[in-house]
């Protein structure tokens, strides 16, 4: 008997709560009565703060998820994952270059992946985590990048890994290389900053500026806009 | 996009009587008059009225400042990215840096930013016009040096940001991939798909670790410390999960502590960080700050509407900005999407206060409107959707809303302070020496409505700025002796005032908590 008026049952730690079928796992845990300071960040899926792990009563398969984007059920066993530790490696990106001696060097673990699968499997984000870990191994930093680019490091997958990687580090380290060293840069960008250091811009930006309300405002509604 | 479905924009004179009639800004009764304080008879949100017009948790409780847990030279508080970007470059210039936030470093509304970051840097472009847009975007009431720092700023902005490794989209050439925002007259918005202010943000986390710069998470600050001349010189910290009170000085002090969409301002939903509940206004504010446009919110036009599970949070605007326009019940597309966010937020509520909304709760009389996502990939060809705006697509298919293929239920969420605390155009604060405002903290650099892409582009430019001012001011100033006077004077003032809200503040955390005893 769990569903009663649209009310059923979860399970916090273990510990019982009714609460209504619509919430999500963190507001459930809100209307039990717990006041949130760990375990919850913006609340819209984006800051990984609230990894949460569950079990459906009587079924084998655990799911991983985020808290705040993920409707309760009825007999759901959750435990909260609100903080993991990683193995955070010091660098300075500057001194690095996208060779594969980077990542060897800096995250070594990778090379000890038994291929389990286990973190793409608890991914509470549906990625692809042991590809993007296998595209590090062979230094396709691209890959592992646009891979790795919806990762919010919950941590869910490193407290799975049996080779103890730092999955959402190792995506970092790529997109932040990736960032630096292997897109083209953006000449556009580099002219108008040096066109700004020169004072190009100054005398229309004095001049916009002198403008009376009445002036800027006939200007703002007359100008033209790029199609 | 389908044009002949797009209405045309406009006049300036429409717009003004949009706003009057539906904007909850020009709404007399979301507001109330401030009785106390440096901006005494202007009106602010109630909510933020009441947490202005209450005593800090540590009045009548006795504390000595002078015993300080933490020394730095600068103290920046808040972790989000105008705390990372001050923190950066005040390590930079060589001060000794102290970080505190109140939840983890990057939980920040800078997280939740998806669209973009404007910055006038192609060739049909230029800062002068990209002052003019957001100038007349904003009502004509930026303060003027402040929102010249952000526009010309704004292209090395971006160029540092490429330095320290975020990954934008660009063409295999290097040109950035930019799009329109609501307002904009050239396409200067530059993203990282739809997670651009999450890639910005766990790149300048992790450079600020990398730094090896001191960081105090899940400690917020609640009070600022003066010494006897009226200088910051430090604060009064706690702990929230102990909620152990901690000393901190420091020569000079940054607030960037965000915004306030959790104070639910007239009720509405937001889009914002559990944490947003304009701290660093309150402090500064009874510190003897001023404030600049307290009264100016901004309204998102598409928060989710339908499923309750996502009820508020945030349908980026380059949905809109790739060819989504907006429809009533009837099928009717009724506003340019591409308006200010202000016009299109009131073009929302005016549709459904009208009836022409698709009601979604009788009881509340709650409707909502239709984004067509499905039409991006009219336009652009299948793939655009998985590419451009892949959160999103995630976000809603959680929920089976396959937005490549069915509209989004949408109506306006409390989504940014356009206001804030008035600064100086080199981020300190005019009334309190030694103090420096960054951030969604700040008014006045958007004057009373803020364009799509300026706030990822200000957290920047002004959390750089504060940063290497506040290291230079500390290597100049002397401060004397930490104290908390001024909470005792803010007390006199709402007693002489004949004040009594029966609660403290700031409130730092919303309380969600159902009441289980009642």
């Amino acid at each position: 008997m769990t569903e009663i008026n649209n009310r059923i049952t979860v399970y916090f730690d273990g510990k019982a709560y009714e609460v209504p079928a619509e919430l999500t796992i963190m507001t459930a845990m809100e209307y039990a009565g717990f006041r949130l300071v760990r375990g919850c960040g913006c609340r819209h899926g984006f800051c990984g703060a609230c990894g949460a792990i569950y079990r459906i009563k009587g079924e084998n398969k655990v799911h991983f998820a985020l808290a705040c984007q993920t409707q309760v059920q009825a007999e759901m066993h959750v435990a909260t994952l609100p903080f993991f530790p990683l193995n955070r490696k010091k660098y300075e990106l500057d001194a690095l270059t996208p060779a594969p001696a980077t990542m060897m060097h800096l995250f070594p673990e990778i090379f000890g992946c038994i291929g389990c699968k286990s973190c793409t499997k608890s991914c509470s984000r549906s990625l692809n985590v042991m590809q993007y870990i296998a595209y590090a191994k062979r230094n396709d930093l691209e890959n592992c990048a646009h891979e790795s680019f919806d990762c919010v490091a919950c941590g869910i997958c490193s407290a799975r890994c049996p080779a103890d990687i730092s999955h959402a580090l190792v995506g970092l380290l790529a997109r932040r290389l990736k960032g630096k060293y292997l897109s083209a840069a953006a000449s556009h960008n580099k002219a108008r900053i040096e066109e700004i250091v020169k004072g190009e811009h100054d005398a229309p930006m004095t001049e916009v500026m002198g403008l009376s309300n009445e002036e800027i405002a006939q200007r703002y509604n007359a100008r033209e806009i790029e199609a | 996009m389908n044009t002949s479905q797009t209405p045309a924009r406009l006049s300036a004179d429409e717009k003004k009587a949009l706003l009057e009639k539906y904007h909850p800004d020009y709404q007399a009764a979301s507001f109330t008059t401030l009785k106390v304080g440096a901006n005494t008879g202007q009106k602010a949100p109630i909510e933020l009225a009441e947490m202005l017009h209450s005593n800090s948790r540590i009045y009548g409780k006795s504390f000595d400042p002078d015993a300080p847990d933490y020394v730095a030279d600068v103290l920046i508080i808040g972790g989000g990215g105008a705390g990372a970007s001050a923190a950066i470059e005040a390590h930079h210039a060589g001060a000794k840096v102290l970080l505190v936030t109140k939840l983890r470093m990057g939980d920040a509304n800078s997280m939740m930013a998806e669209g973009g970051i404007q910055a006038a840097d192609k060739a049909n472009d230029s800062p002068a016009q990209h002052y003019l847009d957001a100038f007349g975007g904003g009502h004509y009431a930026a303060k003027p040096e402040l929102l010249k720092q952000l526009v010309m700023d704004g292209p090395q902005a971006i160029d540092w940001l490429s330095s320290l490794g975020v990954m934008f989209d660009k063409e295999a050439d290097g040109t950035m991939i930019t799009t329109h925002g609501g307002g904009t007259s050239r396409k200067r918005m530059h993203a990282c798909a739809d997670y651009t202010g999450a890639e910005i943000t766990r790149v300048l986390r992790d450079e600020v670790h990398q730094l090896n710069i001191p960081v105090v998470e899940y400690t917020a600050a609640i009070e600022l410390l003066l010494d006897e001349n009226g200088n910051a010189c430090g604060a009064l910290l706690m702990n929230m999960l102990t909620e152990k009170y901690e000393i901190a000085h420091a020569k000079t002090v940054i607030l960037a502590t965000g915004g306030a969409g959790r104070m639910h301002y007239n009720g509405f939903p937001t889009s914002n960080h559990y944490g947003a509940t304009a701290d660093g206004l309150v402090l500064a504010y009874r510190a003897g700050a001023a404030l600049l446009y307290q009264d100016a919110l901004q309204y998102h036009p598409t928060g989710v509407a339908f499923p309750a599970q996502l009820f508020g949070a945030l349908v980026t605007e380059k949905v809109r900005a790739l060819g989504a326009g907006l429809f009533n019940a009837e099928g009717e597309a009724f506003v340019h999407p591409l308006e200010t966010r202000d016009v299109v937020s009131a073009a929302i509520m005016a549709e459904c206060k009208k009836g022409k909304g698709v009601l979604l709760d009788s009881e509340k009389n709650f409707s909502a409107v239709w984004l067509d996502a499905p039409n991006i990939d009219r336009v652009h060809g299948e793939g655009h959707i998985e590419k451009h705006i892949p959160g999103m697509l995630r976000m809603l298919m959680n929920y089976d809303i396959d937005i490549r293929k069915q509209p989004i239920l949408v109506y306006p969420t409390l989504h940014y302070q356009n206001g804030g605390i008035d600064i100086s155009p080199d981020g300190s604060t005019p009334k309190i020496p030694n103090l420096y405002v960054a951030g969604e903290a700040v008014g006045g650099i958007h004057g009373r409505n803020r364009l799509m892409g300026n706030s990822l582009l200000d957290i920047i430019v002004f959390g750089r700025l504060t940063g290497k001012n506040a290291a230079k001011k500390a290597r100049e100033v002397s401060t004397g002796k930490p104290a908390l006077q001024h909470v005792e004077a803010y007390a006199q003032a709402l007693k002489e005032a004949g004040i009594s809200t029966g609660v403290t503040s700031p409130k730092l955390l919303p309380a969600y908590t159902r009441s289980v005893n009642e």
